[in-house]
């Protein structure tokens, strides 16, 4: 389960970002998750919830954005459908996604004096 | 502070940050991946299911490559350094990753290793990631490649089953072909048909450890590679290799 690891950088990332910004605490997370990440967004909330105690995120909920995997052709950009072969069934180019990978913290909402 | 009434309450304050919440690991993969490069080092992260033989094609594969190429591999594994023992019997200059309990490599940990084994020399470098269809996928290492061992054994859908690992591989070894006629109702066009569901660009060979079967496409395959990682053309490239 390497939600945990995900974790430790997301908090990473929050800290500095609160420390940038002089804040005391912080209220509130976004995330984006795309289906192919290869994340789960329940074992995320999970760690999240654990690993934020007794920090300065402790009262900060996680608000995951699952985004669905979208595929188009490499060549003539017309959508190739999920769990088809993904080749384009109009040229014959591959596949590229277009997302559905991502793994990004979107927005922060924090307390600042 | 509270700018309608002075009060001295504070401010609740929305932050849009767009960053990706890897970045410190792809910073890390970027620094491996740059030394490979200047050294002319082809990288190959090799991922599985436990048991899918991943050890097995690299002893094939130091056979094959005996006397040809140096190679030298780090062995990612959660508490032995059995994997690392093998490779070095087959004449791989090997070293561990003993990960404890971390399901996966990451980029600080290959950066680690290769500080422990003499790698400049060498022409291929194997990373053995831990066995797992799941949480290899997401970590980038610096590798040239990503190639995914999949056994005979472990079923058709298992592409379908865990997509992101083979979405991301460049190449899939389908391992132990020499346990077919023991397997009737596996058959590697249901699973090549799965790959092809997953894999926009399907690259696959058949191959088997026991009776060299495939091995010779498979290390033309890293011959292939091997002249793409040149420096020259990885400048070329505006210094990326994967993707």
């Amino acid at each position: 389960m390497h939600e945990y690891s995900i974790v430790q950088a997301l908090y990473d990332t929050v800290v500095a970002q609160a420390a940038a910004n002089r804040a005391v605490s912080v209220h509130g997370l976004r995330v984006r998750i795309g289906e192919l990440s290869g994340v789960d967004p329940g074992l995320l909330d999970t760690a999240w919830r654990t690993f934020r105690e007794r920090t300065l995120c402790a009262a900060a909920p996680l608000e995951v954005e699952m985004v669905s995997a979208r595929w188009r052709c490499s060549q003539c950009g017309g959508e190739i459908a999920r769990g088809g072969i993904l080749t384009c069934g109009s040229c014959g180019g591959a596949a590229r996604l277009e997302q559905g990978d991502e793994i990004l913290l979107d927005r922060i909402v924090m307390e600042v004096p | 502070m509270c700018d309608s009434c002075g009060c001295g309450d504070t401010n609740l304050v929305p932050l849009e940050v767009q960053q990706r919440i890897l970045s410190d690991n792809e910073r890390t993969a970027t620094h491996n991946r740059h030394h490979f490069v200047e050294r002319a080092l082809l990288a190959i992260n090799v991922m599985g299911s436990p048991g899918a033989g991943k050890t097995a094609v690299l002893e094939a594969t130091a056979k094959a490559l005996a006397g040809c190429r140096l190679i030298g591999a780090l062995a990612g594994d959660l508490a032995t350094d059995h994997d690392a023992t093998r490779l070095t019997a087959a004449g791989i200059r090997a070293s561990s990753i003993t990960t404890g309990s971390a399901c996966h490599l990451d980029a600080a940990m290959v950066h680690h290793a290769l500080h422990h084994l003499p790698w400049a020399d060498l022409d291929y470098l194997f990373i053995e990631n831990v066995g797992n269809l799941v949480c290899p996928a997401v970590y980038d290492l610096g590798q040239a490649a990503n190639v995914v061992v999949l056994a005979v054994t472990e079923g058709e859908d298992k592409p379908l089953k865990y997509p992101v690992m083979f979405h991301k591989a460049d190449l899939v070894l389908i391992s132990k072909t020499d346990l077919l006629p023991h397997l009737p109702d596996i058959s590697v066009e249901r699973i090549v048909d799965s790959l092809r569901r997953v894999m926009p660009n399907p690259a696959y060979f058949a191959v088997s450890a026991r009776t060299g079967e495939g091995i010779g496409s498979w290390v033309n395959w890293l011959h292939e590679r091997e002249a793409q990682i040149a420096p020259a053309h990885y400048a070329e490239a505006g210094g990326r290799l994967h993707v």
